[in-house]
């Protein structure tokens, strides 16, 4: 019982931080949008049979803002360590695994936010999602970024300070996001830019989402949905593990 | 039963022992202080009891639970505040303390009550609603004591309760924490390097350095086992005349440092007139001389051979890395 209790408040800490950095929700919601309307309007002469550029995008656009926060959100352990407070937390009588879920469960919960907010401006560029494909959009959104928040865990507890965090940003989440597919179709993608993409699990992600909000997809649905899910459970995991492991 | 009871606790890092074999007992509703410099071991042992470091070897029990098999048992009966700031400083005051008692259990109808009732005692109820990143460091410790005690914890840990706060604001949270030895009827650890500190609020006092315990009692008896009073004289030439003053009589204990000496002698007020006469003969010519009472800086300085700095060297490294372990 006061296990749960942990989690929750640990959960809530990371929605109420969330809820008052509001630069910070407006910069998150504006990158991806910005993308959204730059790329979608510059690339408007793409075609890809009858999808428009902007649309092939969106749902990439939503995969990115959901790699963003979450790995954002896992790494902040560090700013914890850094000012302290993860003291506090790692002294009160509940397991690290609760600190864990708790953790995970907040910033899962803030990416989604933030995924919603942009899966509901759909509309602005023409598609329609129904409320079923909404509803398994946010299935698949939560899948997603409980790995990615745990991936994120799992940096913070092998990263002592956040000077490092811009490396971090560089090498890891740039890339993923970059190698996802979610700014290009991967059936058109030269063979090396694919065998990547293929490695990387986001791509999966990505693909999933896009069968879902435009029922189109390079991977077939079944595949993407399980090699996701498979990937997601296996951070969530080896971030258990990690965050126990850790001093 | 002892709040606090340790075997031949010892805590090792590489090699280097930070923590050697103290065994101490802790009694009931006392303030115990634990002093001495950066880098004594203070934090450490304190660390270890709140089951934050494993020792490498000994015992420890804390409110009759083992550091080692019970750490939760030891967890929900204890109150730490950091040597270093703990809070979530994009909360408000009232939302780390809600924080606190979400991750401590207590229960939601008490909650309120009850953290009315800690911000009241550290004196921040009016302040509650504010964001911590706007309190001030005196503010920001207190808040942490009143974190400490939402739980109701049978033991407070107070690691360097007064670190870094300006003299004013170090003798308001000493009158906190009386206060609240009082009226929580709590077991109090602190530890601190400001011999000021340990006199004002410790029961009892043990000196610490390189991990020993090098003696323990009430700071009245500390200060009266020196046997004497301090006098000190400091002179312009001549270094070898403190050689001659060694061998005056009653001269009980002596450090020289430079052109100072200070000396335990019984009835200093006589002797000091005797001293700057010897002085004259030898034509030594003295600065300054005064007498005074000893404090616990020469209880340390009696019981280390060194005296007590705020700043060591030795003492930022081991910071540096006790930082790294959490």
């Amino acid at each position: 019982m006061s296990e749960l209790e942990g989690i929750y408040t640990i959960w809530l800490r990371e929605i109420i931080r969330f809820w008052r950095d509001k630069s910070r929700i407006i910069s998150s919601l504006v990158q991806p949008l910005l993308f959204l309307i730059v790329f979608g309007g510059g690339f408007s002469f793409v075609r890809l049979g009858s999808l428009s550029y902007q649309t092939f995008l969106f749902p990439g656009i939503v995969a990115m803002s959901l790699v963003g926060i979450s790995i954002a959100s896992g790494i902040s352990v560090i700013w914890d360590r850094e000012f302290g407070f993860l003291k506090e937390i790692l002294v009160a009588p509940i397991s690290r695994t609760s600190i864990f879920i708790g953790k995970a469960l907040g910033g899962c919960t803030t990416a989604l936010i933030q995924g919603i907010v942009i899966l509901s401006l759909s509309f602005l560029i023409g598609i329609s999602i129904s409320p079923y494909s909404f509803l398994i959009s946010i299935g698949l959104m939560t899948i997603i970024s409980l790995g990615l928040v745990s991936i994120g865990l799992i940096i913070a507890s092998f990263i002592e300070t956040f000077e490092s965090f811009g490396l971090i940003m560089n090498f890891i989440i740039l890339p993923l996001i970059l190698l996802s597919g979610a700014f290009f179709p991967l059936q058109e993608a030269p063979q090396w830019l694919r065998i990547i993409s293929f490695i990387n699990p986001l791509t999966y992600g990505v693909e999933a989402i896009r069968f879902v909000i435009i029922g189109f997809s390079y991977i077939p649905f079944p595949i993407s949905l399980s090699i996701i899910s498979a990937f997601s459970l296996t951070v969530i995991l080896l971030g258990g593990v990690a965050f126990n492991r850790q001093k | 039963m002892f709040p606090i009871e340790t075997f031949n606790l010892t805590k090792k890092f590489n090699g280097l022992v930070a923590v050697n074999k103290v065994s101490l007992k802790i009694k009931e509703g006392e303030i115990f202080g634990l002093l001495g410099p950066n880098g004594a071991g203070k934090t450490t042992f304190i660390s270890m009891l709140c089951t934050l470091l494993k020792p490498t070897s000994g015992r420890a029990k804390v409110n009759g639970f083992d550091i080692i098999k019970e750490q939760n048992e030891v967890r929900k009966s204890i109150g730490i505040v950091f040597q270093d700031p703990s809070l979530d400083n994009r909360l408000t005051g009232r939302e780390n303390l809600e924080m606190h008692a979400g991750l401590y259990g207590v229960p939601k109808e008490e909650r309120k009550k009850r953290i009315d009732e800690v911000l009241r005692l550290v004196g921040l109820y009016e302040r509650a609603n504010e964001l911590v990143r706007n309190y001030s460091g005196g503010m920001k410790r207190r808040l942490e004591i009143a974190r400490g005690l939402i739980h109701y914890p049978k033991v407070l840990f107070l690691d360097e309760p007064t670190l870094g706060l300006d003299p004013q604001t170090r003798e308001h949270i000493w009158e906190y924490i009386k206060k609240l030895a009082e009226k929580e009827n709590i077991t109090i650890l602190l530890t601190t390097h400001y011999m000021e500190e340990a006199d004002a609020l410790c029961n009892r006092v043990a000196i610490m350095d390189y991990g020993e315990i090098k003696v323990l009692d009430t700071p009245e008896n500390l200060k009266n086992s020196l046997e004497g009073d301090i006098l000190m004289l400091e002179i312009k030439n001549g270094k070898n005349f403190f050689e001659k003053v060694k061998k005056l009589h009653s001269v009980k204990k002596i450090h020289i440092a430079e052109n100072k000496i200070s000396m335990t002698v019984r009835n200093a007020e006589k002797f000091a007139p005797k001293v700057l006469e010897f002085a004259r003969k030898n034509k030594i010519f003295v600065n300054s001389i005064s007498v005074r009472k000893p404090s616990l800086g020469d209880v340390f300085l009696h019981y280390t051979g060194r005296e007590i700095r705020e700043e060591m060297g030795e003492g930022k490294e081991m910071m540096k890395r006790r930082a790294r372990i959490l």
